[in-house]
């Protein structure tokens, strides 16, 4: 299939699930299940990385600017923006494209191989909306407090490499985290987050709606799955970032 | 009743895997459509439930056509439906019970408790009631293929289809799956089509059946009927299987 054939199926898959559930009750059923395997199972790992990198990015940032002439609220600022212009939005998500979407590609890329869509769709239930839908509601509305959560992890990973080690104190490093914040900021990540939770959830489950074969074709199509959205993902950052920011 | 008239499908290759089917389905009995693997068989099955549109011709449900339905109106027409695929595809996450619930679920207005007794009360049917809180990758095929009946009957349906309710399970069991998918029709006065091409179930359960050739009708007949149908491809797949070998083989033994 060429690109235009993907685009095309996507948009006819997409036109299939965004439709009003047959039932609202299984719909809430399954998005609290979804909630929590996309959302509460990603805290743990949301947390780590976020603490590594927030200690990782307050070094560099502060070797860099290591000039006298320079500020020393500067590193605090540029960790904080880091954060929360690129890192928790993007970065995180990229890294969620990979666990999420492949877990999603490869459960609903399963079902289909062993016909329990087919099942679904015999007995007269939009399989689309009913297996996707809740993921990608779920998943969009999750996003907004990972990324939250992020940010305040490397916030805090930075301020122990500050208590922890000589590389900055922590009254230049508090000082530049509350300098000159720009509230717009923090919708821009979470809007931004939120566009990417929807291109990983629906591309994920493209790929795995449509799986044709076999095991083997499950696991090529979450392969497929990750590296495309985060292809897609990429990409609308640059352009998100062009629209939002400039 | 179904009625298949005239159908006939081809897909992109544009070679036709059903040439102008005539065929009926009938109410209460265990309809069989047998045929050799790649036959045509499961398409014949998909195209009667309305999975793939038919290019020509009109299947009518007791006189509803459902190549002339539009999407809402096949929806609402597979509310109608029981079906058994081959792997049975209970849903893995839900535990057998839960599997069976979800028709009820999904469509029924009965309470909770209600929901649960027509659940348990067709689990009991097919004798599965110790299973129901297992999960289905916990139980063995055949009682994965009994849930998945409890599921197809849940709702009480009018028109059932098995395709090919035998695969992978060992002759005893499919013995036992075929009986009670023909008690069950009986019981429900259900029009239920079954795909195999296990001679063994053709001979047990074989109340109407439509043997398919390349895509054609061979031969239609009942099972008293088989052994005579002057069709040389049935005689061929009838001859070929181990309980034909076996009947000779005893009469041989006797006249011996
Ligand atoms: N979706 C499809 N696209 C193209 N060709 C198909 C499709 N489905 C089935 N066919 C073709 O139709 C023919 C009949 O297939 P079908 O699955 O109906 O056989 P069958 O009789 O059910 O065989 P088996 O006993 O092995 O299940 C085969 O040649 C198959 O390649
Ligand atoms: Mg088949």
């Amino acid at each position: 299939m060429n690109i235009i054939e993907h685009v095309g199926s996507f948009t006819k898959l997409m036109k299939l699930t965004l439709t009003i559930p047959d039932r609202w009750s299984m719909f809430g059923r399954q998005y609290v299940r979804e909630i929590m395997k996309l959302g509460i199972d990603s805290i743990f790992i949301d947390i780590i990385i976020s603490l590594f990198i927030g200690m990782a990015i307050t070094i560099q940032m502060k070797l860099n600017m290591s000039n006298p002439i320079l500020p020393g609220y500067l590193t605090g600022l540029a960790v904080r923006d880091t954060l929360l212009l690129e890192f928790s939005p993007t970065i995180l998500c990229l890294i969620l494209a990979g666990k999420v979407g492949s877990n999603i590609a490869s459960e609903i890329g399963t079902m289909r191989i062993t016909e329990q869509i087919d099942a679904i769709d015999i007995m007269g239930i939009n399989s689309a909306n009913y297996l996707i839908l809740p993921k990608i509601t779920a998943f969009i509305s999750v996003i907004p407090s990972l990324v939250i959560i992020s940010i305040f992890a490397g916030i805090l990973g930075g301020l122990g490499v500050a208590e922890f080690t000589d590389t900055i104190t922590v009254t230049e490093y508090t000082q530049g985290i509350q300098y000159s914040f720009v509230p717009f900021y923090v919708t821009y990540a979470i809007i931004k987050s939120m566009v990417f939770a929807f291109i990983i959830s629906s591309v994920a489950s493209y790929y795995g709606y449509t799986v044709k074969g076999g095991a083997l074709e499950v696991g090529k199509n979450s392969t497929k799955a990750v590296v495309n959205s985060s292809i897609i993902i990429l990409g609308s950052n640059f352009m998100l970032t062009k629209l939002l920011l400039t | 009743m179904i009625e298949v008239k005239n159908v006939s499908k081809s897909f992109h290759d544009g070679v036709k895997v059903l040439d102008n089917i005539n065929t009926v389905f009938e109410t209460g009995k265990t309809n069989l459509i047998i045929g050799q693997s790649g036959s045509g068989k499961t398409v014949l099955m998909k195209s009667t439930v309305g999975i793939h549109k038919v290019d020509e011709g009109h299947i009518l449900y007791d006189g509803r056509d459902i190549t002339k339905m539009n999407d809402n109106q096949i929806k609402m027409m597979h509310r109608e439906i029981g079906m058994l695929f081959q792997g049975s595809a209970l849903f893995d996450s839900m535990t057998v019970l839960e599997n069976v619930m979800f028709p009820l679920d999904m469509f029924s207005d009965m309470d909770a408790d209600a929901k649960r007794d027509r659940a348990i009360e067709c689990l009991e049917r097919v004798d599965l009631k110790r299973a129901i809180d297992l999960f289905p990758a916990e139980i063995s095929g055949g009682m994965q293929k009994r849930a998945a009946i409890a599921r197809a009957i849940v709702l009480n349906p009018k028109y059932l289809f098995c395709d090919e309710p035998n695969s992978g399970l060992d002759p005893k069991t499919s013995l036992m799956i075929d009986r009670l998918i023909q008690e069950i029709t009986h019981e429900f006065n259900i029009t239920t089509i079954i795909n195999t091409h296990d001679m063994n179930s053709v001979m047990e359960i074989g109340e109407n059946i439509v043997f398919i050739y390349k895509g054609q009708k061979g031969w239609q007949g009942n099972k008293d009927q088989v052994y005579d149908t002057g069709c040389q491809p049935l005689e061929d797949l009838i001859f070929a299987s181990e309980l034909y070998k076996k009947i000779k083989k005893a009469h041989f033994t006797l006249k011996d």
